[in-house]
């Protein structure tokens, strides 16, 4: 029977089907930080078992860091002891950490495909919704919840249904100044905050497949807010070029005959979806979230919306933003400009936003921090001359972490102040209390940190 | 390890009509700091129950002395967003056993079955006349039944059927725990590694 690329990974690690139940799944690869991997620890003491399989489990502390000083000790106690604990856990239960200081550290799903721990027709999973990331490369990844991050430490194994599957393809040229973050942020605002629920996504078609690896990733990394389990997309030159050389990829000619089973990774021309999405490359326009969902995007050139079946969600989420339904963004005050997460905190998101200030200045009313998604971005964007253009603009270049994508740090936006943002989520809060977050690409957000107002990148380019 | 068994409830209800509450709503990022399961329903939505000066915001539904009872009544796309499980501990610190919306968000719900709070999916209009019933008394009273798969608006006694996964609900019902399963099986997924190595 014809396949997707979904059925073939996920069918190739079922253990154990449970009649009327969910399956058991074998996991390949898990990743932990500090934020939702405690308790699932302190679950295996209260058992008195060991971590199954600790060498399949790779640890970095990013959620709750400090981006300036990591040499110093935490000052936040609580986040200190919960980044120690993790340290603590790491040891004690044989598992590798790339921890603080550590020049393999960084936001999980930054490292994992950096370092060649995330490949084709892997199971990945990670007590973080984002984990859909690694789905770029034609891995079913996913987010958990802390019971089954003790599960995967138990038996490397979790019990889950399988997810429906949805294609949605986008095809055409993308314009110039359309990026991955565009490409997502639209498909998005036409799926909607929930139309991916219960399903798997696979994304194709040429303006995917025209995406570089870092692209691929924005897009497959937002796929959970559409509701998705995941994302994915067939793996093919570009991401075994990509993984080549890579410290945990397969070497010589075990790369090779990785490569030759990678290659038949892809959906049979005959496989059906439970739902298919097609989209033109050429409607999409530079995008920017005015509301509290992912879902609530617009052109940027756009208003924003004043249909008549408003309906108190949307008005208490205007009266939150400060915002009203049919206004224009453009022009629009910001205070903040933030450039960083797993979705974009990558090397090609801090070229992109060098490239575009080079030889400007921010504007005096941004406040602007540029959060490299790794130590091995910060040091890259070091050599590559990156970090003196960004200075000279007036970013704050800050070190690796999550930052002010969930505000867990120290690096929240005050209360009432508008943030144009590279991460992923918008909702009430989630910058820090009170703080407007409006959803963009690293270009448009660039182009908001040198005119201090929402502009349309496009003419600046 | 043994966990709680869920057995029948009569409870009154708490409704939080807004959709799409996520679960940075539910607890913000800046409360999960904490290394045990316990505690988080004292940040259950921190932001809309608290002001900025920690002072109780009274028109917010937890504040409004009206409502209780041990089941949540929340609006569409419940739970969207974050995977983080503090959010099923938050709602169930705080005392609920049971959630009802007319659609969950995926990790939410499993996260929620994992630790004994019950989530409902209703349809649209049945999410509707129980809101309704709040609405005309906040005491009214729901019966929630798993074995039978009913929630039942005792005021009126419209009983609404509810779907649930068969295993799920013998591992509610019996408080049985999935690693417990997991570990039973370490013989086949020894073998599943041996042909997959």
């Amino acid at each position: 029977m014809a396949k997707t690329l979904f059925d073939k990974i996920w069918d190739a690690h079922v253990v154990k089907r449970i009649e009327n139940g969910p399956s058991v799944v074998y996991i390949d690869r898990h990743l932990i930080h500090e934020v939702t991997s405690p308790q699932a620890f302190a679950g295996l003491e209260k058992r008195g078992i060991p971590v199954y399989q600790p060498k399949k489990t790779i640890a970095t502390a990013d959620h709750n860091v400090p981006t300036i000083n990591q040499h110093l000790p935490i000052k936040d106690q609580l986040s200190k002891f919960q980044v120690d604990k993790l340290t603590e856990n790491c040891e004690k239960f044989g598992i590798t950490l790339y921890g603080l200081n550590h020049p393999y550290q960084g936001i999980v799903h930054v490292i994992g495909p950096q370092l060649g721990i995330t490949q084709p027709g892997m199971t990945i999973v990670c007590g973080d919704s984002h984990t859909s990331t690694h789905g770029a490369f034609g891995a079913i990844a996913f987010g958990i919840g802390t019971s089954e991050v003790e599960m995967v430490f138990a038996t490397q194994c979790i019990m889950q249904p399988k997810a429906k599957k949805m294609r949605i393809t986008v095809d055409g040229q993308l314009g110039k100044g359309v990026t991955a973050k565009d490409v997502v942020l639209y498909i998005i605002s036409e799926v909607s905050t929930s139309g991916g629920t219960g399903y798997f996504i696979e994304y194709a078609g040429s303006a995917i497949t025209g995406l570089s690896m870092e692209g691929r990733m924005t897009v497959c990394n937002m796929s959970i807010e559409m509701g998705a389990r995941g994302g994915l997309i067939a793996p093919d030159q570009l991401t075994f070029d990509y993984l080549r050389d890579r410290e945990f990829a397969p070497k010589e000619k075990e790369f090779d005959r990785a490569v030759e089973k990678w290659s038949e990774l892809h959906t049979d021309d005959e496989a059906v979806f439970d739902k298919e999405f097609h989209f033109d490359a050429s409607d999409i326009e530079p995008m920017i979230t005015y509301g509290t969902n992912p879902g609530m995007g617009t052109k940027i050139t756009g208003k924003i919306p004043s249909n008549g079946d408003a309906n108190k969600s949307i008005e208490k989420s205007l009266s939150y933003m400060g915002l009203k339904p049919g206004e224009n963004l453009i022009g629009k005050e910001i205070d903040y400009v933030f450039v960083g997460s797993c979705t974009n905190g990558r090397i090609e998101d801090l070229r992109a936003v060098a490239e575009f200030v080079k030889g400007k200045q921010k504007a005096d009313n941004i406040t602007a921090w540029i959060v490299p998604g790794s130590k091995q971005v910060e040091q890259q964007a070091q050599e590559e001359g990156l970090t003196e253009i960004l200075e000279k603009a007036g970013f704050q270049l800050r070190q690796p972490g999550c930052s002010a994508c969930l505000g867990m740090n120290e690096d929240k936006i005050p209360q009432g102040k508008y943030s144009v943002s590279t991460s992923n989520r918008n909702f009430e809060g989630r910058q820090g209390p009170g703080a407007r977050t409006m959803l963009a690409s690293p270009l448009t957000a660039a182009a908001v940190a040198v005119t201090g107002r929402i502009v349309d990148p496009r003419e600046l380019i | 390890m043994a966990k709680n068994k869920f057995h029948k409830i009569v409870t009154s209800a708490v409704p939080l009509p807004s959709e799409n509450v996520d679960t940075d709503q539910i607890i913000p990022a800046r409360f999960l700091k904490a290394t045990s399961r316990d505690g988080f329903g004292e940040n259950l939505f921190r932001d809309w129950r608290y002001d900025a000066r920690n002072e109780p915001i009274k028109s917010f539904i937890l504040n409004d002395g009206k409502f209780s009872g041990e089941m949540l009544i929340g609006g569409k796309n419940f739970g969207c967003g974050s995977s983080r499980e503090h959010a099923a501990w938050a709602i169930h610190d705080y005392g609920f056993k049971v959630v009802v919306s007319s659609f969950f968000a995926d990790i939410f719900k499993n996260n929620a079955l994992n630790n004994s709070l019950l989530p409902i999916q209703v349809s649209d209009e049945e999410l509707a006349l129980i809101f309704a019933s709040i609405d005309d008394n906040p005491s009214s009273k729901f019966e929630v039944d798993l074995e039978s798969q009913q929630l039942t608006i005792l005021e009126t006694g419209h009983a609404i059927s509810f779907e649930i996964n068969p295993y799920k609900k013998e591992c509610l019902l019996n408080g049985y725990d999935d690693i417990d399963y997991l570990l039973n099986l370490k013989a086949e997924i020894e073998v599943f590694e041996q042909n997959n190595a």
